[in-house]
């Protein structure tokens, strides 16, 4: 039972680190329709923006919480100011072209920003520095938690309960929203619809960044192509929570490590990887929209 | 447009994006183009040799890039060193050697690729490489059927020199490896149990791991559990979550961890931080300076088999280690080491063959009898391997310290 337990807590963290970069895809996706491959190169680039930043500012030297804050800083800065660049001059010019032009485009992006990594940090694995060391393993009856586990855990929480409110509750959510329902329209209300639409990639590529930081303390091995893998099981657990939905991405992300997990405790770690792409096809099979995406009726 | 339609018309196209993605890496990146064409043989009869004018072409396959990016840098800055010195001593009948490498990115069909680009387009008269099993198995066909003598330096899985007889190997293989660290486990660590992570998608770590586990069962102990992962994973914690919940007579004495240095790393420091005191054992895929790095102190009190110390004291493995610091600035890893042995017992072999035509090369790389390489003497046996001895290192403040040499018995 202990070991089951375990399993599980295990399972939260790896899902965990699935819903940090989750959150962006479904976000950008629920207010643009369009889904952004880049994103998890993306997440690549702020782990390694992490990475040169407490190289130059010398952060390992001084791990904390300062650090941590520090590099993060960097990061989502990093990332912010590389979704706004992708989006202005790749998917902005192709606004009006069928959607499937912008899809083939973020691939084009995501294939620049992998193999140009290669390039400029060089395809080898860089060792990211401990800034911030959570204290020691936390025991609850046999079964271990790593703090870092938590706080990855506690961070994605924290992220999609903020990221509700700022879509929900505050004005340039409620923007963000009339731009999801129609280009057109919002701008016909006053809306800027750019800027919007902007402000949209900059958060979800700041997210990104923050993803990039917590994946590098948690697994402290980054190279040009981690995104590659991650981001397709994000992917998969942005489109199994109903691609959209901002508590759906964080369900379908911890659903999948969990079971990610049991795959290789009880049956073969072989198959993992295989498991995350036939989840996604049995739940659009049965609820096309994801566990929890709306069924909206086509507009007419 | 709604997110329902959306999804269902994205996701073929966002499937086909992805083969897109998986093929755009297909393609060989090249570091050293030859210079002008070569020489005059262009009739593709594969027996023959392209060894006229006044340089021997010998093709490289290594992984300068990817996730094992030290092996193939290490073999490569080895066999440069080699060839530099034999052009310095006038080189091979009157010839000058010339290597062509190229990179597979870790990738064995990339190998296959490049292989069958040395030999058909290069027309090399040798090949050196791979370091992984996996691509060696990818390229030895490809070799074998023009008929082209290949030495892989450091390919340990015993399938690679079966392949055929121009396949050649200057190192021990997996069967002695694997039974290196069951006799260095139950002799010099005392241990009646242990635990096996392998990697499932390695030739190289399959092999290890089952021949860990036939010699440490037949000395007396007993292997409790084996799990696997897989190359490119980096999380480890539910394999290690099934090992220490073995408890009593179960609890494994050691963790034999047969992977390649970026894995072990993260094994070493996810099983520390989850309390496990025990050593952890491996091969020579832990042999980079990234270990370390990657792993931190983690891996203090391990240990894992070698094809070489620099503590070695010999004359001519201290000549070798102070040439490569001359020229590279550090002191070479494994790898180096037989990298250079592979590229000296190649020109060994071609200076003692009576003509540079492939077969004659291949009969006189068969011949090898004590060559003394810097990782020991080499003598090629009848299945085309090298018998050698091992080294046992143990991984102390970043350091590999030496610790036993255990001969083939």
């Amino acid at each position: 039972m202990v070991e089951f337990l375990q399993h599980v807590i295990n399972g939260l963290g790896l899902g965990s680190i699935y819903a940090l970069i989750a959150l962006g895809y479904t976000m950008v996706f629920g207010i643009l329709q369009l889904i952004n491959f880049a994103h998890s190169d993306v997440y690549m680039i702020g782990a390694f923006a992490g990475y040169y930043a407490s190289r130059y500012f010398g952060l390992a030297d001084s791990p904390g919480l300062l650090s941590l804050l520090i590099a993060l800083g960097c990061a989502m800065g990093a990332c912010g100011a590389l979704g706004f660049t992708i989006e202005r001059f790749a998917y902005r010019p192709l606004r009006k072209a069928p959607r499937i032009n912008v899809l083939i485009t973020a691939i084009g992006v995501s294939l620049l920003l992998e193999f140009g990594g290669q390039i400029v940090f060089g395809a080898d694995p860089k060792f990211f520095p401990t800034l911030y060391s959570a204290g020691n393993t936390l025991v609850f009856g046999g079964v271990q938690i790593e703090p870092i586990q938590l706080l990855v855990f506690v961070v994605s929480v924290l992220l999609m309960v903020a990221l509700r409110f700022i879509i929900f509750k505050t004005k340039a959510g409620r923007a963000m929203r009339a731009v999801s329902f129609s280009h057109t329209n919002a701008a016909l209300m006053g809306i800027p619809v750019d800027r919007t639409i902007s402000f949209t990639f900059i958060l979800g590529s700041a997210l990104a960044g923050a993803a990039g930081i917590l994946v590098g303390l948690t697994y402290p091995k980054i190279d040009p192509l981690m995104g590659v893998m991650f981001g397709l099981k994000a992917f998969v657990a942005a489109v199994v929570g109903g691609i959209g939905n901002v508590t759906g991405a964080v369900l379908g992300a911890l659903l999948m490590g969990v079971a990610e997990t049991m795959v290789i405790a009880y049956w073969a770690p072989t198959y993992r990887d295989a498991l995350a792409f036939s989840l996604l096809i049995l739940i659009l099979l049965f609820k096309p929209s994801g566990l929890l995406g709306s069924h909206r009726m086509e507009k007419v | 447009m709604n997110s329902f339609t959306t999804v269902r018309n994205a996701l073929p196209s966002a499937f086909a994006a992805l083969a897109l993605l998986f093929s755009v890496g297909a393609c060989t990146k090249k570091t050293d183009a030859p210079t002008g064409t070569t020489s005059g043989t262009s009739d593709s009869s594969s027996a023959s040799t392209a060894a006229s004018g006044d340089e021997i072409l010998i093709g490289e396959v290594g992984s300068l890039t990817g996730s094992e990016a030290t092996f193939g840098t290490s073999t490569r800055d080895g066999i440069d060193l080699a060839i530099k010195q034999i052009n310095e001593g006038g080189g091979i009948k009157g010839k000058k050697l010339r290597v062509i490498v190229l990179d597979d990115q870790g990738k064995p069909e990339e190998a296959a690729i490049a292989v069958t680009k040395l030999i058909t387009q290069d027309k090399v008269s040798a090949i050196l490489g791979e370091v992984s099993s996996s691509r060696s198995l990818a390229m030895a066909p490809i070799a074998q059927s023009h008929k082209i003598p290949m030495i892989t330096p450091s390919s340990t899985n015993p399938k690679v020199t079966q392949i055929g007889d121009y396949i050649f190997r200057v190192c021990f293989i997996d069967p002695f490896q694997g039974s290196v660290m069951a006799k260095f486990a139950r002799n010099s660590l005392k241990a009646n149990t242990a635990a096996i992570l392998r990697d499932i998608k390695n030739d190289y770590s399959m092999g290890l791991a089952e021949f860990f586990n036939d010699t440490f069962t037949k000395m007396g102990g007993k292997v409790t559990v084996i799990q696997s992962y897989s190359a490119g994973d980096v999380d480890f914690k539910t394999q290690l979550s099934s090992i220490k919940a073995l408890t009593g007579a179960d609890k494994p004495d050691v963790i034999f961890v047969p992977g390649y240095y970026t894995e072990v790393g993260l094994i070493a420091r996810q099983a520390r931080s989850m309390g496990f005191k025990v050593p952890l054992l491996g091969g020579d895929g832990w042999d980079s300076e990234k270990l370390t790095e990657i792993g931190e102190n983690s891996l203090d009190g391990s240990y894992f088999s070698n094809h070489y110390s620099p503590d070695d004291k010999s004359p001519h493995v201290q000549k070798f280690i102070a040439d490569y610091k001359t020229v590279f600035n550090r002191i070479p890893d494994g790898l180096a080491a037989m990298g250079y042995d592979a590229a000296m017992v190649l020109a060994d072999a071609m200076k003692r063959a009576k003509t540079l035509a492939s077969e004659d090369v291949r009969a006189a790389i068969a011949e090898t009898k004590n060559y003394p390489g810097v990782t020991g003497n080499i003598t090629i046996n009848k299945d085309r391997d090298a018998e050698k001895p091992a080294v046992v290192l143990e991984v102390k403040d970043k350091r590999f310290i030496y610790k036993e040499t255990i001969n083939p018995s």
